[in-house]
């Protein structure tokens, strides 16, 4: 018998605000002494209340927008109770009956749509270190602003689990709401997995696996459930409802909690914390703000380049955007701007292309690539740049280089023509001035054997002519062109 | 209310006030004396004073302070074993309006632990003694500041109201106490009980100071995010009598117009029928009698009405309530401040041993109502409809106000009981508050005002309740009534 899995994956993401999400203590704690971002309402002295922080109810309504989510103008925090020394309150301030964000969808690039059931806002818990015989907390993390995004069981695949998670990374990183850190836990998935037999409408019993920090390791998870409770179902057992832990060196999953063992976190309705009450105009305004998506730039650039390239251009916005202002100057502003001409690429076609390129073979493979990310060459050098290959006064090569210049802190600013000129590297494409030097070059004696082997058929030597013409050149010729000369003399 | 000036100093004030504590010390009022910080602040006043420097509305007078705000003076307990040793790097925010109007806080009052209690016998101290019979409860929560200022020691005192612990109290010592609107004044900073009835007041000897206090202590926070924006001192005197019947002053108006001066129109007084019924004590249901053929006399009109919801207000609030205490008590395990138990082996050991060693029998029971209540499966049937009992509460006040300006009632079933009477009988204890929880359910403001005694020496006080926000109305009606 045949099984289909159906998976739900639920996405904790950490937004990158200011401050905390009920206090007004620094919530960026990257490289700092641990418990040292921490206000007594975090640590939760008696008598401290929550604030709200506004700028996470913006970051909310951004990342809401990102997934084509309903806002919902009205919602209210909840109390999830647990004892646990990471959770200074003994609580979790969650959205449990009312969340922010509501029905929505994210496309993944194969066009598959996976349903977004609801997000909600919610603070994050603190950190445990184990010893051999002790532990140690660390509260920096207390109410790291979350949004826990829900989708529905609309995946079928280890393949389509893992481009969620990765296209959920990008729209997040895309809203510039979080950091996207997944090494640093800015984003953890728990998967829910359940196989039924083909043809069956009903849901088999489901396993979570909880607390997966990479996008291979919520494949591999899959994959790995997928097998087991294959096996499990088609030796006539059961699958057990319960969480599991992923080990990623094992490559398994475990048992950890059954739901018979299953914490009742007694929901209770905030009370220290009004219902937040969002007008459509300030929904609006903050939905305004979004910058464009991936699925903006896939319309605009999937004609241009080609879907692999994009794909990886993709990951990085900044490369995106930049490519954007490439494409239409005239509209330098980020956020979606719905409108077909600036879509159209008004003849940048090839510039495009070839910018794309270089950003994915030349600075992708840069060791420095993650510095240069963040101090791009204006779209203005690149354009020039592309321009000048385009007239063949850059030969490929040459463009690589000018390209890689134009992140020399000693260098850019002078712009991409300047640059080929202090290098050298304008191609001659002077026809006259080049058939002087192919004459001079085949008056040389030493090539007198290559001309001869040419003319008797041999027609690899003709790279070692083109080689020395280059080198007579300087390497400022045009190859092609070059070639061509050649092939006429000795014809 | 004396403040310190040139001839009585702020330390004169400061002493006497300490004298007073030490001599009473057997009503076991103060969970904290604090000689030293109170005598040292009493000196820098002086010397502004000395320098001709402005000082505060409330420069030099001595208070006292419920051991459920935090301030750095002394250990914030909340009279809580798991509380102990704990000093709050944290100022409330009612207690720094008060030092900033220079008021000195002589010492932090008894209180039944986490003020679970109509009593303060569930105190970690053991029970403050009422200030006229000694063999008599001070009522509860806040026990020990009602005392404070019943026995003179001190000109105020600050307290807490979930339930009643303001009003019961203040009407067994026979000071004033007042229950603010929910959200009128600041609950930053104060331990809390439940956050959604929980409400900040203070108990005086005259309604005027009780007015003072108000001004300075209400308002919005930023801190609490459940406070209402300002109204208190945004009222005018116009806009405080705003669609009430005529209004005539006594003088011509040249003297200051204050609302001293004022004699106010003709009010229409509510009276809870439902209440009137033998479980209220005799003495009580005479008091409240009296008062309306005064107040009639006095061409005030009395309505009668009935309030069916009330008999919710009990079984509804010992269901809200429990649940909030559960949740807020959470954070007490003994991992980051407080008492932590040494025996323990493991961490559920270390929670188990704390929680048990560290509360109170009461506040075991309410954590264990609470989380009963909220249990997954149960929350429909106790906690939505409790919720549900209290919307029906609030509407019927709403509709009350519709008839009446204010409502007059007991605040207790009877007069202070003896110590040990109730303290083994929950039901018993929780029927005390009765007649007072049903105002922080809605979240309207009611002031207690003693009114006279038994024929035994005790004091009787009735609660005068109103719309929200009406605060200082009410207050200014007391003034009239009084």
């Amino acid at each position: 018998m045949k099984y289909i899995p159906t998976i739900g994956i639920e996405c904790h993401v950490q937004l990158a605000t200011k401050t905390k999400l009920f206090s007004e203590v620094d919530n960026d704690a990257r490289g700092k002494e641990p418990n040292s971002c921490v206000s007594p309402v975090d640590y939760a002295l008696p008598g401290m209340l929550p604030r709200l922080n506004g700028e996470a109810i913006k970051f909310a309504i951004r990342a809401g927008k990102a997934m084509n989510c309903k806002i919902n103008e009205h919602s209210r925090f909840d109390r999830k109770h647990y004892f646990y020394p990471d959770s200074p309150k003994g609580y979790q301030i969650t959205q449990f009956y009312e969340p922010i964000i509501g029905e929505g969808f994210v496309e993944l690039p194969s066009g598959t749509r996976i349903r977004i059931e609801h997000a909600h806002l919610e603070g994050d818990a603190g950190k445990l270190t184990h010893f051999s015989d002790y532990s140690l907390v660390d509260f920096n993390r207390v109410d790291t602003p979350l949004i826990e995004i829900v989708s529905m069981p609309d995946i079928h695949s280890a393949k389509d689990a893992h481009d969620y998670c990765k296209e959920l990374w990008r729209l997040m990183i895309f809203a510039e709401v979080s950091y996207g850190d997944l090494y640093n836990g800015n984003m953890r998935f728990d998967v829910n997995i359940s196989l039924a037999p083909e043809g069956t409408k009903e849901l088999g019993t489901r396993a979570e696996v909880k607390n997966l920090n990479s996008f291979r390791s919520v494949e591999r998870a899959v994959e790995y459930e997928i097998k087991r409770q294959t096996k499990l179902l088609e030796a006539g057992k059961k699958v057990v409802q319960e969480t599991r832990g992923w080990n990623d060196a094992d490559g398994k999953t475990t048992g950890q909690r059954s739901k018979e063992e299953a914490k009742d976190y007694r929901y209770m309705p905030e009370p220290d914390l009004p219902p937040i009450n969002l007008t459509k105009e300030f929904i609006e305004t903050e939905a305004a703000k979004l910058p464009l998506m991936p699925a903006d730039y896939r319309k605009m650039f999937g004609k241009t380049i080609k879907s692999d390239i994009l794909e990886i251009l993709l990951d990085y916005p900044q490369l995106a955007y930049k490519l954007k202002e490439i494409a239409s100057p005239s509209h330098p502003e980020r956020a979606q701007v719905r409108s077909p001409k600036l879509i159209a690429l008004d003849g940048k076609v090839s510039a495009i292309s070839l910018i794309a390129n270089l950003f994915v073979s030349v600075l992708l493979a840069e060791e420095k690539s993650a510095e240069y990310l963040n101090d791009l060459p204006s779209a203005k050098d690149l354009t020039e740049l592309a321009e000048m290959n385009k007239k063949k006064e850059l030969s490929s090569t040459a463009t690589k280089e000018v390209f890689l210049h134009l992140f020399d802190p000693q260098m850019k600013g002078r712009g991409s023509k300047q640059i080929a000129k202090e290098l050298g590297l304008i191609q001659e494409n002077d026809l006259g001035a080049l058939e002087k030097i192919v004459d001079a070059v085949l008056a040389k004696p030493e090539t007198k054997k290559a001309q001869d082997d040419f003319k008797a058929g041999e027609e690899k030597v003709i790279g070692f002519l083109v080689g020395q013409v280059m080198k007579e050149s300087r390497g400022k010729a045009n190859p092609s062109a070059v070639q061509d000369i050649l092939r006429k003399k000795l014809a | 209310m004396k403040t310190a000036n040139k001839k009585i100093t702020a330390e004169r004030l400061v002493k006497d006030a300490l004298d007073k504590a030490k001599h009473f010390a057997d009503y076991n009022i103060f969970t904290f004396l604090n000689e030293e910080g109170a005598l040292k602040k009493a000196r820098e006043i002086d010397a502004r004073i000395a320098r001709g420097e402005k000082v505060g509305k409330l420069a030099g007078v001595p208070y006292a302070l419920k051991d459920n705000f935090l301030s750095p003076e002394g250990e914030t307990t909340a009279s809580a074993h798991i509380l102990q040793e704990f000093i709050s790097p944290v100022t409330a925010t009612a207690v720094a309006k008060l030092e900033a109007e220079d008021a000195i806080m002589i010492g932090r009052t008894n209180l039944d632990a986490f003020a679970h209690g109509s009593s303060t016998e569930n105190s970690f101290f053991g029970p403050t003694l009422n200030a006229y019979d000694k063999e008599r409860v001070a009522g509860g929560s806040s026990g020990g500041s009602a005392v404070a200022v019943a026995l003179d020691i001190v000109e105020f005192a600050t307290g807490t109201d979930t339930g009643g612990s303001i009003r019961q109290p203040a009407s067994f010592n026979g000071v004033f106490g007042l229950k603010p609107t929910y959200g009128c004044v600041s609950r930053y900073g104060v331990v809390a009980m439940a956050s959604s009835t929980d409400c900040i007041g203070f108990f005086t000897k005259t309604p005027e100071d009780m007015d003072l206090l108000m001004s300075i202590a209400s308002g919005q926070d930023p801190k609490d995010l459940t406070t209402l924006a300002d109204y208190y001192n945004g009222e005018s005197q116009e806009q405080c009598l705003e669609g009430l019947p005529e209004v005539t002053t006594e003088d011509d108006g040249a003297s200051d117009p204050s609302l001293k001066n004022t004699v106010l129109a003709p009010r229409r007084i509510g009276i809870i029928k439902d209440f009137d019924n033998e479980s209220v004590d005799k003495s009580i249901r005479d008091a409240l009698k009296e008062k309306c053929e005064l107040l009639k006399s006095k061409g005030h009109e009395i309505v009668e009405l009935k309030m069916p919801s009330l008999k919710y207000a009990l079984p509804a609030y010992y269901i809200i309530v429990p649940a909030e205490v559960a949740s807020n008590l959470s954070r007490y395990d003994g991992v980051r401040y407080g008492f932590r138990s040494d025996e323990s082996k493991d961490l559920d050991q270390l929670y188990e041993n704390t929680r048990s060693e560290g509360f109170m029998p009461e506040n075991k029971r309410r954590i264990m109502i609470g989380n009963f209540v909220l249990s997954s499966g149960f929350y429909d049937a106790y906690f939505l409809k409790a919720a549900k009992a209290r919307t029906l509460i609030i509407e019927e006040y709403e509709k009350a106000f519709e008839k009446c300006d204010y409502i007059l009632t007991p605040v207790s079933p009877s007069p202070a009981f003896k110590l040990g009477e109730k303290v083994n009988d929950p039901i018993a204890m929780y029927f005390e508050d009765v007649m007072s929880v049903s105002l922080n359910l809605a979240g309207v403001p009611g002031l207690t005002i003693p009114v006279g005694k038994t024929d035994t020496g005790l004091p009787i006080g009735l609660q005068l309740v109103g719309p929200r926000r009406s605060d200082k109305k009410l207050i200014n009606f007391a003034k009239e009534i009084a």
